[in-house]
C-alpha cells in the first residue's frame, strides 16, 4: 500500500519535472508550446549519448542535460519563438505541434526508432526495506532531487528579483519596459530555464519511462493535464496537480487493472468540473 | 526510295520492339517487401530487411530461372500506408509476391488488396492467429498465434510452478497469447493466481510489477513487445521481484537477440519458449548469423529470421512452378512446403498456410562475455494452438 503511494509519489514527480517548464511557458508567458516534450526527449537523448557512447557518469550527465537544453531552448526562443509571443493560440499550437513533428523525426533519424537504455549506477538499482515498505533507489532519487528543485523554483519566482521581474514583464510588458526592465532578456532565461527542467525531466525519467522518438507526443497528454489540472498561475498548482495524477495512476493501475489507464483521465474531468480553472488559479490572470 | 508504306512498316516494327521489352522484363521476378523502415518499429524492418539480403547474398539472386529483384518500401508502420503501398506495388511495379508486413494490423491492411489480385503475401512479422483467415494468398514464415507460449506453460507445470500471474500486453497478440498460455497451463494442472493486462502505451510498469509482487506466485508470465520488453526486465530486477522468490518466465519477444546485449546482466537466467535463438546450434544458423553480422554490423534475431525464411518460400515456390509468377500456383507451391531454416525444421501447414515449427526453451547465459538465449529443451512441431483445436 506505502509502496504504491511511494511509487505514485515518484512518477508525480517525475511528470512536475517534466511539466512545469509548461506550466512557466503557458501560465507566466502565455504561450502554448507543444513541443515541450520534444525539449525532455532531447535531455533524455543527450543523457543517453553522453553515457552510452563517451562513459559518462550519470550523475554529470543530468547537469549537462539541463545545460544542452537550456541551450537549445535559448536558440530556439530568440530566432523562432519570439516572433510568435504576439500570435493567436492556434499559431503558436501549429507551429509548435510541427516543430514536434520535426523533432521526431529528426530523433528517428540520427537515433534510430528503437527504446534507448541507460545503465544507471549501482547504487541508484534495486530497493531498500524501511519498515517493510519497499522503496525503490532510484525512484527515492527522483523524489529527493524534485522536490528540491519545487522548493528552488517556487521561492525563485516568488522572492528573487528576477521573480517579480518576471511577473511584471508578464502582467504588462510596456509598463516593465518602462521601468528599465529588459523583458526580452528575461524571456529568454524562463524559455531557457522551462527547456532545461524539460531535459532534466527526461534525463532522469529515460530509465523509468523508457525513451523513444515517439516521447513528445506520448507524453504530451500527462503534460498539458497537469498544467490544466493545475492551473497555470503558480508552481504550487502544477505541483500538487502532478502529484495527485501521479499517485491517481499508479493506484487506479494497482487497485483497478482493467480500468487503470482510465482513471487519469477520469480525474481530470472532474476536476476540471469542480473547478473549470484548475485547481489554483490567479486572481485577475489572463 | 522510302514510301509511305514503308514507313508505316517500320513504325509498326518499333512498336513491336518496344512491346516486346516488357516480355523480356518478365525474366525478373518482383517481390515488394513492405516495412516499418522509420517509426518505433523501425527496428523489426531493419531486422527483416536483414534477414532477406542475408538469403540473396547466401544463394544468389535467381530462382526458377528467373532473376529475383526486391522494392522495398517504407511503411513507417501505420496501416494505410501499407495499404497503399501494397496496391502500388502491385499495379505500378507489378510486383509478383509481397513480403514483410512488420504488425498485426499491417498485414490486416492488405487483405482485400492481395485477394483482388491474388498475389501472395508472405508474413514475416505480424503473428496474430486472426490474419490468416482473412485472405486465401497469406502465408507465413514467423510464428502463428501464441506458437511460442504454450510450450512455455507446459515446461512451466512440468517444473514445479503451480501458481503463475500472467502479465501481457493488452493488445491482439497479447491477448492471444495470454489466452494460449492459461489454456495450456490449466489443462496441466496449473493455477493462474491473477492475470494482469499492461496498457499498449504505458510508460511505467511499476503498478503491475507491484500488483505482481504482492500475489505471491511461483512465477510471472510475461508478454510484452520487444522495444518494451527491455524496460520491463530492468524494472522486474529493481523491484526485487527475483530475490522475492518469483521466476520469470516468457516468449522469446522479452530477450530479444537484438537487445539483449543492452539489457545486460539482469536478464541471466531468464526462461523463454520461442522458435529461434542466435545461438541455434546448426550449420544453417551460422551461416546465417555470420553473414547478418558481416553484412548489417548486428546479432539477427527471430525478425530477420521471419525474413530469411519468407525468401527461400519465395525461391522455393519459384523453383517450383518452373519460374510461373502466377499467384494462385504460387500459393499452391507453398503449402506444404518443409525445409531445414536457420531456426530448425518448419514447414507450411497446406491447410492454414501458417508455419509449423519447433519451439525451443531457452535460458539467458553469457558466453564468451555476451548474452544469449541457450537452448536447452525442444517441442516438436507446434502447431497454431487455436486453428489447431
Amino acid at each position: 500500500m506505502l509502496t504504491i503511494l511511494f511509487d505514485g509519489i515518484a512518477y508525480g514527480m517525475l511528470l512536475f519535472i517534466l511539466a512545469c517548464g509548461l506550466s512557466i511557458t503557458l501560465g507566466l508567458m502565455n504561450f502554448v508550446n507543444l513541443a515541450h516534450g520534444a525539449f525532455a526527449m532531447a535531455g533524455g537523448y543527450v543523457t543517453v549519448v553522453l553515457m552510452n557512447r563517451y562513459g559518462i557518469p550519470f550523475y554529470l550527465c543530468l547537469p549537462a542535460a539541463f545545460i544542452a537544453t537550456a541551450v537549445i531552448g535559448a536558440a530556439l526562443e530568440v530566432t523562432l519563438y519570439r516572433r510568435l509571443y504576439r500570435a493567436s493560440h492556434l499559431d503558436q499550437v501549429l507551429f509548435s505541434i510541427g516543430l514536434v513533428f520535426m523533432a521526431i523525426a529528426a530523433a528517428d533519424y540520427f537515433m534510430g526508432g528503437q527504446q534507448q537504455l541507460i545503465n544507471l549506477p549501482p547504487e541508484l538499482r534495486g530497493r531498500l526495506d524501511v519498515f517493510g515498505i519497499g522503496i525503490g533507489r532510484s525512484r527515492l532519487f527522483i523524489i529527493v532531487i524534485c522536490a528540491i528543485l519545487a522548493v528552488a523554483l517556487q521561492l525563485a519566482l516568488t522572492r528573487t528579483r528576477f521573480g517579480s521581474q518576471l511577473r511584471a514583464a508578464v502582467d504588462d510588458g510596456r509598463v516593465a519596459r518602462g521601468l528599465g526592465i529588459n523583458v526580452s532578456t528575461i524571456f529568454v532565461l524562463t524559455f531557457a530555464l522551462g527547456s532545461g527542467l524539460a531535459g532534466l525531466g527526461g534525463a532522469l525519467g529515460a530509465d523509468m519511462l523508457g525513451l523513444d522518438p515517439n516521447f513528445p507526443l506520448k507524453f504530451l497528454i500527462y503534460f498539458m493535464i497537469v498544467v490544466t489540472v493545475g492551473g497555470t498561475s503558480s508552481i504550487t498548482g502544477p505541483f500538487i496537480a502532478a502529484l495527485l495524477l501521479g499517485i491517481a495512476d499508479v493506484a487506479g493501475k494497482y487497485y483497478l487493472p482493467q480500468a487503470g489507464a482510465f482513471i487519469i483521465y477520469a480525474v481530470m474531468i472532474l476536476v476540471l468540473i469542480l473547478r473549470p480553472n484548475g485547481l489554483f488559479t490567479r486572481e485577475g490572470g489572463r | 526510295m522510302i514510301t509511305r508504306r514503308h514507313l508505316i512498316a517500320s513504325a509498326a516494327a518499333i512498336a513491336m520492339l518496344s512491346t516486346a521489352v516488357p516480355s523480356m522484363a518478365a525474366d525478373t521476378v518482383k517481390i515488394g517487401l513492405i516495412l516499418p523502415m522509420t517509426g518505433p518499429f523501425a527496428s523489426t524492418g531493419r531486422q527483416v530487411e536483414a534477414g532477406v539480403r542475408a538469403y540473396m547474398a547466401l544463394n544468389g539472386d535467381t530462382a526458377g530461372g528467373k532473376k529475383v529483384e526486391i522494392v522495398l518500401r517504407d511503411d513507417a508502420g501505420t496501416a494505410d500506408q501499407t495499404r497503399r503501398i501494397a496496391q502500388e506495388l502491385i499495379v505500378n511495379d507489378k510486383v509478383s509476391m509481397l513480403m514483410g508486413f512488420g504488425l498485426t494490423p499491417l498485414a490486416m491492411a492488405v487483405a482485400p488488396v492481395i485477394s483482388q489480385a491474388k498475389v501472395p503475401a508472405i508474413i514475416t512479422s505480424a503473428t496474430t492467429s486472426a490474419i490468416m483467415s482473412k485472405s486465401d494468398y497469406y502465408v507465413r514464415t514467423s510464428m502463428a498465434g501464441p506458437q511460442s507460449a504454450v510450450p512455455v506453460a507446459t515446461w512451466a507445470a512440468q517444473n514445479g510452478l503451480k501458481r503463475v500471474v500472467t502479465l501481457v500486453t493488452d493488445y491482439g497478440p497479447g491477448h492471444d497469447i495470454e489466452k494460449g498460455f492459461t489454456d495450456q497451463f490449466k489443462k496441466d494442472g496449473g493455477e493462474i493466481v491473477e492475470a494482469v493486462r499492461v496498457p499498449l502505451q504505458n510508460p511505467d510498469f511499476a503498478p503491475f510489477l507491484q500488483r505482481v509482487r504482492d500475489a505471491k506466485p511461483d512465477a510471472v508470465f510475461v508478454f510484452v513487445p520487444a522495444g518494451v520488453g527491455s524496460l520491463f526486465m530492468k524494472q522486474f530486477v529493481d523491484r526485487g521481484l527475483a530475490d522475492a522468490g518469483i521466476k520469470l518466465i516468457a516468449t522469446g519477444d522479452v530477450t530479444d537477440d537484438d537487445l539483449l546485449g543492452a539489457i545486460g546482466d539482469p536478464a541471466l537466467g531468464v526462461i523463454t519458449g520461442h522458435f529461434y535463438s542466435a545461438d541455434h546450434d546448426s550449420p544453417e544458423n551460422k551461416a546465417f548469423v555470420k553473414q547478418v553480422k558481416d553484412a548489417a554490423k548486428m546479432r539477427p534475431n527471430f525478425m530477420a529470421v521471419g525474413g530469411f525464411d519468407a525468401m527461400h518460400l519465395a525461391y522455393a515456390a519459384l523453383a517450383k512452378t518452373n519460374g510461373d509468377t502466377d499467384g494462385t500456383k504460387l500459393i499452391t507451391a507453398m503449402k506444404g512446403m518443409e525445409w531445414t531454416s536457420p531456426r530448425g525444421p518448419i514447414s507450411i501447414d497446406p491447410a492454414t498456410r501458417d508455419i509449423v515449427q519447433d519451439i525451443y526453451i531457452r535460458k539467458v547465459e553469457k558466453k564468451d562475455g555476451e548474452l544469449y538465449n541457450v537452448e536447452f529443451s525442444t517441442f516438436k512441431k507446434i502447431h497454431d494452438p487455436f486453428v489447431a483445436k
